[in-house]
């Protein structure tokens, strides 16, 4: 017991020089990680701004045209497929580099979730719901309106929140063809081999997927408890369904 | 108001689900389509709003082939209940109900005020219930939510397909009740559809009895009790079609003005009668069935009833007469 204790003593010194040398790392660079991130978090918008509603847009009307379901799933899927530096690559002639291919790039990636789910959350609407819509008098439009896409918005959102936690970590790569973000510190820290760089990037990337996960996810169950769903709520969805009544 | 004139429906794949159909439903009357499952009933309702078209023959609405009426138009005018409810689980009761007076483009305010009256009409005090969502609710309250769904734009016509299939017996039969009741209070037509004759001699006042794709026999319910056109109405109906008369004739109907011998009428509104020995029986009401009415007889040991209410007696009715009445075809024509 008392080796042990000797032992965990004698290695805190070198263990807090080493945590030391990131706080140092952190201090110094303060301004630049937190320029970075929000750079990041920039691109990660854009890109939900363009995706989500095209990939929303897609899914809706995949569902009207069964026949263009599957090979459109299909086309997306291989889009996962494609490694992103290549992806990258092939949309410098037509886009430059920055931020624009990147986005591009992107917004391609995150349409597999987006449409999937859309798909899948419409088809999936309870029938007897979709009847009674049909029965009352709505057009198709009304009913996607009022029925089918309100009843289908936690599925959806499911995928909007898988498409975003991808995206986060794509996005770092596009710092490769100068989109900036985060990537730009992992590449230099590669490039300087300065491990402190790494290391604090990686810690921040994995919490803004965290974040951005949480965040959605508590999101996509306050969705299904609005739509009269059974689920055991997450800590933030209880509190934020007090706040509200 | 809905006339069906030698309608057939067949399906691509050369099923025919309904077979040259035709019948005539009377405006503000229910007309129950009963018969075994996958017979054409629903079939035949979905082709009043037109979510199914006929393959021949033609549907009226109010003198009008509805092939030629605006699909979406027609629907908001005729309410719609099925089995399955269909609530939209994502809005809230009033939401709910406001459906089709949304669709319809109301204002606001007579949308609330429809809501909360129709809440009212339901027996679901508005107050507790317009802003629960339907998860919340029983599958009674379910159910009358949604026929107050269909009710919301006073529509003049109600399709109701097997509303009260999927409710355990006793709130069935409640609902059952209160639809009559708010019925007798609104000048609706209604189409029903059921699988169950029990139901359908209750709730019909007039009964489509189909067969795989054919109506057997369209009638009321005593004259299909007492005289089915052939061998499958009469299993159809059961063998106590003599008994289940009872159920469909009014005292009302059979009540006559002979006064028999020994009866007063004491001032606490009962009516003394030779075997009843001084306590006297309550009258029975003009609307009760003769089933109630006999019944009575055979707990009071009596054989004859008055009819009316505390305050005066109308007429008698008697054991004879329920006999009498109550006699059923024993040969089947066909």
């Amino acid at each position: 017991m008392s080796g042990l204790v000797a032992q965990t003593g004698s290695l805190t010194p070198a263990m807090l020089a080493g945590f030391g040398r990131y706080l140092q790392f952190v201090e110094a660079y303060m301004g630049d990680l937190v320029k970075l991130t929000i750079e990041h978090i920039q691109i990660t918008a854009y890109t939900i701004v363009i995706a989500v509603p095209l990939g929303v847009a897609v899914g809706t009307v995949i569902t009207h045209y069964d026949r263009a379901a599957e090979p459109i799933l299909w086309v997306a899927s291989i889009m996962q497929t494609v490694p992103s530096v290549a992806l990258f690559g092939m949309l410098i002639p037509f886009l430059g580099i920055g931020t624009p291919p990147v986005v591009l790039a992107l917004v391609l990636y995150s349409q597999l979730p987006v449409i999937r789910n859309t798909y899948i959350g419409i088809t999936e609407v309870d029938e007897a719901a979709v009847e009674a819509s049909e029965g009352l008098g709505m057009t198709t439009q009304e009913r996607l309106r009022r029925v089918q896409l309100p009843m289908a918005l936690p599925v959806i959102m499911a995928g909007v929140r898988n498409a975003v936690v991808i995206l986060i970590g794509i996005a770092a790569i596009g710092a490769f063809i100068g989109a900036g973000g985060l990537g730009d510190f992992l590449f230099q820290g590669i490039r300087k081999r300065n491990v402190e760089m790494i290391v604090v990037t990686t810690i921040l990337l994995s919490a803004l997927s965290l974040a951005f996960d949480y965040v959605f996810g508590v999101s996509e169950q306050l969705l299904r408890v609005r739509n009269g769903e059974e689920i055991e709520p997450a800590g933030l969805t209880r509190l934020l369904q007090k706040v509200v009544t | 108001m809905i006339e069906f004139d030698n309608v057939t429906k067949e399906y691509p794949d050369g099923t025919v689900a309904i077979d040259d159909v035709s019948f005539t439903v009377e405006r503000g009357t229910t007309t129950v389509l009963v018969g075994p499952s996958g017979c054409g009933k629903t079939t035949t309702m979905k082709l009043v709003n037109r979510l199914e078209d006929p393959t021949s023959g033609c549907v009226r609405f109010d003198g009008t082939n509805v092939e030629e009426l605006d699909k979406i138009d027609l629907r908001r005018d005729i309410g719609y209940v099925i089995q399955e409810i269909g609530l939209f689980d994502h809005m809230t009761v009033r939401d709910n109900i406001a459906t089709v007076p949304e669709l319809k483009g109301w204002e606001t305010e007579r949308i609330d005020d429809r809501v909360d009256e129709l809440l009212e009409l339901m027996d679901l005090p508005p107050a507790t219930y317009r802003d629960q969502y339907p998860t919340e609710l029983s599958g009674g309250q379910r159910q009358r939510i949604g026929v107050a769904r269909a009710l919301a734009a006073d529509p003049e016509v109600m399709l109701m397909d097997e509303p009260f299939g999927a409710l355990d017996p006793i709130t069935r039969e409640d609902l059952q009740n209160e639809f009559l009741e708010i019925q007798s209070e609104l000048d609706v037509t209604i189409l029903f559809v059921t699988h169950s004759i029990d139901e359908a001699l209750k709730m019909g006042d007039k009964i489509a009895i189909y067969d795989v794709g054919k109506v057997v026999q369209y009638d009321t319910p005593a004259q299909i009790l007492r005289s089915p056109d052939t061998k499958f109405v009469e299993d159809f109906i059961g063998a106590d079609r003599a008994l289940k008369q009872l159920q469909v004739r009014q005292v009302g109907d059979l009540m006559q003005g002979s006064k028999p011998d020994g009866a007063s009428r004491r001032p606490d509104g009962r009516v003394d009668l030779q075997s009843t020995n001084g306590t006297g029986v309550e009258p029975l009401s003009a609307a009760a069935s003769m089933q109630v009415a006999l019944s009575r007889m055979i707990q009071h040991d009596v054989d004859v009833m008055p009819v009316g209410d505390a305050g005066s007696v109308e007429g008698w009715i008697s054991r004879d007469a329920i006999q009498r009445e109550t006699r059923v075809e024993t040969e089947v024509r066909s």
